[in-house]
């Protein structure tokens, strides 16, 4: 082993100070080995030293939590003896290397951190955030992730159910690919990383060991400068055909009773996922590195313990049971090694033909990552802008078209075409509505699943950003008729070490931790990507909410599409016009300026509660939230998906129209009803604002202050774009 | 009536199909699919074979063209002669003609893109085992879900399976026209689904098993079950 120097020291992102700590823990010098593992287990992704102290602030408990943060992923139960399983993760830096084998990668990992705990995957979502179109990297990053993102998930067979795009110029230089899966398992059959039984072996199974992607947990901690391109060799290749084995052969082995614990290798592979495992058990493990399966020869212990190859597990089994596990992976053509065994020294011994190369104590190494108070300050806070200085548009009509037309409102169809988003037969609400609707197989129960952010509000006031992705993930869950159970949170921000990176941090940390409170909607695991810089320019705060709820009755949901002519058109929830940080102010009036609009999360349950009633109860035959664009768009939308048009009368109240149409006010949804009556009673009774603005019928959009705007001309506007920007 | 459903490692709609499939069987008398596993060269009798849809071998070479040599499909191939229904399903059709069980072949989609979403097709026999619940010129709506659903053959093929009555589906418009409009991967003359010279043997591109259930939107996939449970029962 060559000597460690200060100049490898700093190559493995260690800081003087952490290094001195490694030697206080040692008590001596590490070798090259030892210097690797202590460098990926405290680097950000693994050891979340910037973020932990405030994550310990969001609530993570709730009566339908059955594990949260700290395990692969969360748990929560849903009943009929059925647990959920779901988190989401980012793959940001790897994609924007490599985005076809970045963003598929990024869908593997979260898989498996979901089967790893004994469920069968049943959907898979992804947040993405690309730079401004005209940048001339963007179209070929999108096209890439999401091809990667159906390659990978289309051929594991798990559908890819919805998500989220937004372009801004303020990714160009570090885009981002949240990729989120939901699994359902038994609530007697979890599997968690807890190693116990000192002497019980410990077997690698899955794909072969290569040298991909070693330290891809420090490149991920890392800020991207000129000529990044040249960490490729770092980024991982994906093998979807592998995973689909893997996850078939782990349910197999699950059914019995040969596993005490299992752990997928994810980042930092071998070392994070056998340190973990004895971590949680409090015990020591022996590991012996000739065993483990290599893709070629003459690999060196260091680059098998820190390679970040893909589709591999590792599982700790009772005793005498590696027969019984052994035919298992073999029926599906899977390697599976015993590797080594789980010890009671509370020590990680690497050993290479007998000869130990590597000894480390793992509770220290632990328990002595570095945890920071990083300083930060808050975000300076923006003046609301009244709608009356904002000024109207030359036509209200062509303002809505030029609205769903424009990148970050226009149809996501040529995106959710290329992944198969029906496969495994339970995918009862596609994409394009409010929330992804998969039913929970054999039943007539459903989850509903959602991904929320809204970047642009983040930037202008972290708290009310943080809050607002939360309260519309619970909103789009509600629109759908289910109730909002728990989420996982994907907290993408820039450098934490500067203080008002760290700011946006802390903001928005408390805007989610107070909307998860006053909504009872727990995190029950997330993932935290930070140093999403480039040159110095971080990206907008961007916490990415996955929201799951669960719908009793599959009869009783509804979606966006306006179903039948004559009906009544009901906006619930309270409309000032907050043009603020919106779309219409930033794609019509060409500003990007003002305070988001407030989160009333009183209000939001309130409106919420109501408008889930209405549908459990089947009132209203569709339903849409409102969010990006407000009023005009939604409407547009539900008009779109039934292919049936709509007027709107004049509104009452001096609002001026634009505002009215287009402003972006929380807590509000559109029904529909076939008489407005029962829908306004029962708002009345729950204290909501309710008013009947229109009538579905026709073949086009008529809105106060405008000509008819036919269907085809919105059509073409909201299914044109991406078509044409992509070219085909 | 007896099914069997083969499992090749990388299929992923084999639970799908048999879901459909045990839906039809129970209505129509009872039953349960058999899933074989593709390492199992000798299965028992059964009244039908199923090559379900997926990326069997993770189709890194031509899709379907391992799991065309894999040790169940001399046995598969040995029933198809002797007449045993065999129904393939997108991969399932892919492996078919790999395996030589039907003509042609399945190339990239012409717009080199991986596409899923629901298509018309155009049912152009009913006078066979699995078409027996649709009309001629029935237009049905069914899912595709494929980046290798080109159908392609030379002319001689092409007018073989015309003059054959070897056409089982084309891609068309909602009303049943046939334009190039309507077809989503380039497929020669539209074709979705095309049988053998007996027609006790059909590949097809869409999944008739995603839209068997009304909770999912539609059940224009259904009676392709039912007919074959009705016909081998």
């Amino acid at each position: 082993m060559s000597e460690v120097t200060p100049e490898i020291v700093a190559e493995h992102g260690l800081k003087e100070d952490e290094y001195q700590r490694i030697l206080e823990i040692l008590g001596r010098a590490p070798n090259l080995l030892e210097l690797g593992i202590f460098s990926v287990m405290w680097s950000e992704h693994c050891s979340y030293k910037s973020s932990k102290v405030w994550l310990k602030t969001l609530p993570t408990t709730g009566d339908c939590v059955i594990h949260g943060p700290g395990e692969n992923a969360g748990v929560i139960d849903i009943g009929d003896g059925l647990a959920a399983i779901f988190k989401m993760e980012s793959h940001n830096h790897p994609s924007f290397i490599e985005p076809y084998q970045g963003a598929a990668t990024g869908v593997g990992g979260i898989l498996r951190d979901v089967f790893t705990m004994g469920a069968r995957p049943v959907a898979n979502l992804n947040a993405l955030r690309f730079g401004d179109p005209e940048h001339p990297k963007t179209k070929q990053l999108l096209s890439g992730v999401v091809a990667g993102i159906g390659g990978y998930g289309n051929c594991v067979g798990v559908p890819t159910v919805g998500g989220e795009v937004n372009f801004d110029p303020g990714y160009n230089g570090n885009i981002l690919v949240n990729a989120m899966t939901v699994g359902i398992a038994r609530t007697d059959r979890i599997f968690t990383s807890k190693a116990s039984g000192p002497g019980n072996p410990i077997v690698y199974v899955g794909s072969k060991t290569g040298r991909d992607g070693i330290h891809g947990a420090t490149m991920a901690s890392a800020e991207f400068a000129e000529g990044t391109e040249e960490k490729r060799p770092t980024v991982q290749v994906g093998d979807p055909f592998t995973e689909k084995l893997l996850i078939e052969a782990c349910l197999e082995l699950m059914e019995t009773d040969a596993i005490v614990a299992i752990q997928d290798m994810g980042a930092a592979g071998l070392t994070s996922s056998s340190f973990e495992m004895a971590s949680k058990g409090g015990l020591g493990v022996e590991l012996a590195l000739d065993k483990v399966p290599c893709r070629e020869t003459g690999m060196t212990p260091y680059e098998m313990m820190l390679s970040e190859s893909q589709e591999r597990m590792l599982i700790v089994l009772k005793p005498s049971r590696e027969g019984l596990a052994r035919r298992v992976f073999e029926k599906w053509d899977l390697d599976f090694a015993v590797i080594g065994r789980l010890t009671d020294t509370g020590r990680m011994v690497l050993t290479l033909h007998g000869e130990t190369v590597g000894d480390l104590p793992i509770d220290p190494l632990a328990e002595a990552a570095p945890e920071y108070e990083r300083p930060w300050e808050p975000a300076p806070s923006r003046p609301h802008i009244d709608a009356a200085e904002i000024p109207p548009p030359a036509d209200l009509g062509q303002a809505l078209v030029t609205l769903l037309g424009s990148p970050d409102l226009c149809s996501r169809r040529w995106i959710w075409e290329q992944y198969d988003h029906m496969v495994m037969a339970d995918t009862a609400g596609r994409p394009g509505g409010d929330a992804a609707v998969v039913r929970i197989h054999d039943s007539d129960r459903a989850l509903a699943i959602t991904t929320d952010c809204t970047p642009r509000y983040c930037l202008a006031d972290p708290e009310r950003g943080g809050a607002q992705a939360v309260a519309e993930a619970w909103r789009n869950l509600t629109a759908v008729g289910a109730l909002p159970l728990a989420i996982t949170d994907n907290l993408n921000f820039g450098n934490p070490e500067r203080p008002e990176i760290m700011g946006q941090f802390v903001g928005c940390i408390k805007g989610i931790a107070d909307a998860c409170r006053t909504l009872d909607f727990p995190v029950v695991s997330g993932n935290v990507s930070l140093y999403n810089e480039t040159n110095g320019h971080g990206i907008p705060p961007t916490p990415t909410i996955g929201g799951v709820g669960l719908i009793e009755d599959l009869a009783a949901t509804a979606t966006i599409a306006f179903k039948a002519a004559g009906e009544a058109i009901l906006l619930i929830g309270e409309t000032t016009g907050h043009l603020g940080a919106s779309l219409y102010l930033r794609e019509i009036a060409g500003r990007h300026d003002g305070a988001p609009p407030p989160v009333d999360l009183a209000a939001e349950k309130r409106v919420g509660d109501l408008v889930r009633g209405l549908i459990v109860q089947q009132a209203v035959t569709a339903c849409h939230d409102l969010s990006d664009g407000g009023l005009a768009v939604a409407v547009a939308e539900m008009a779109l998906a039934g292919g049936l048009g709509a007027t709107l009368g004049q509104p009452d109240g001096g609002l001026p129209l634009h505002a009215w149409l287009f402003g972006e006010d929380q807590a509000r949804y559109l029904v529909t009803a076939p008489a407005a009556g029962v829908v306004l009673e029962a708002a009345r009774q729950a204290g909501v604002p309710a008013v009947c603005i229109g009538e579905t019928g026709g073949s086009g959009l008529t809105l106060p202050g405008t000509d008819t705007i036919s269907l085809s001309t919105l059509r073409a506007a909201h299914e044109g774009w991406m078509p044409a920007y992509t070219g085909a | 009536m007896k099914a069997a459903v083969i499992v090749f490692p990388g299929s992923n709609c084999d639970r799908d199909v048999t879901v459909a499939l045990r839906q039809s069987m129970h209505a129509g008398g009872g039953g349960e699919p058999t899933l074989v596993w593709h390492k199992e060269a000798d299965f028992p009798a059964v009244d039908l074979i199923v090559l379900p849809g997926g990326f069997s071998y993770g189709d890194y070479l031509r899709s379907g063209a391992m799991a065309a040599h894999s040790p169940v499909m001399t046995e598969v191939a040995r029933r198809a002669s002797r007449g045993v229904p065999v129904l393939g399903i997108c991969n399932g059709f892919q492996i078919l003609t790999e395996a030589g069980l039907l003509p042609g072949a399945l190339m990239r989609n012409a717009g080199l893109r991986y596409v899923c979403k629901d298509v018309h097709i155009r049912v152009e026999s009913s006078q066979t085992v699995f078409t027996s619940k649709y009309e001629t010129g029935q237009t049905l709506r069914i899912p595709i879900a494929h980046h290798d659903g080109n159908y392609s053959a030379d002319d001689d093929g092409l007018a073989r399976l015309e003059d054959g009555g070897q056409i089982a589906f084309r891609y068309c418009d909602n009303d049943g026209s046939h334009s190039s409009a309507a077809n989503p991967n380039g497929s020669a003359r539209n074709i979705a689904g095309i049988f053998n010279e007996t027609k006790t043997v059909l590949g097809m591109m869409p999944h008739p098993e995603r839209l068997a259930d009304a909770q999912l939107g539609g059940t224009d996939g259904r009676p392709l079950f039912d007919g074959l449970i009705e016909a081998l029962s």
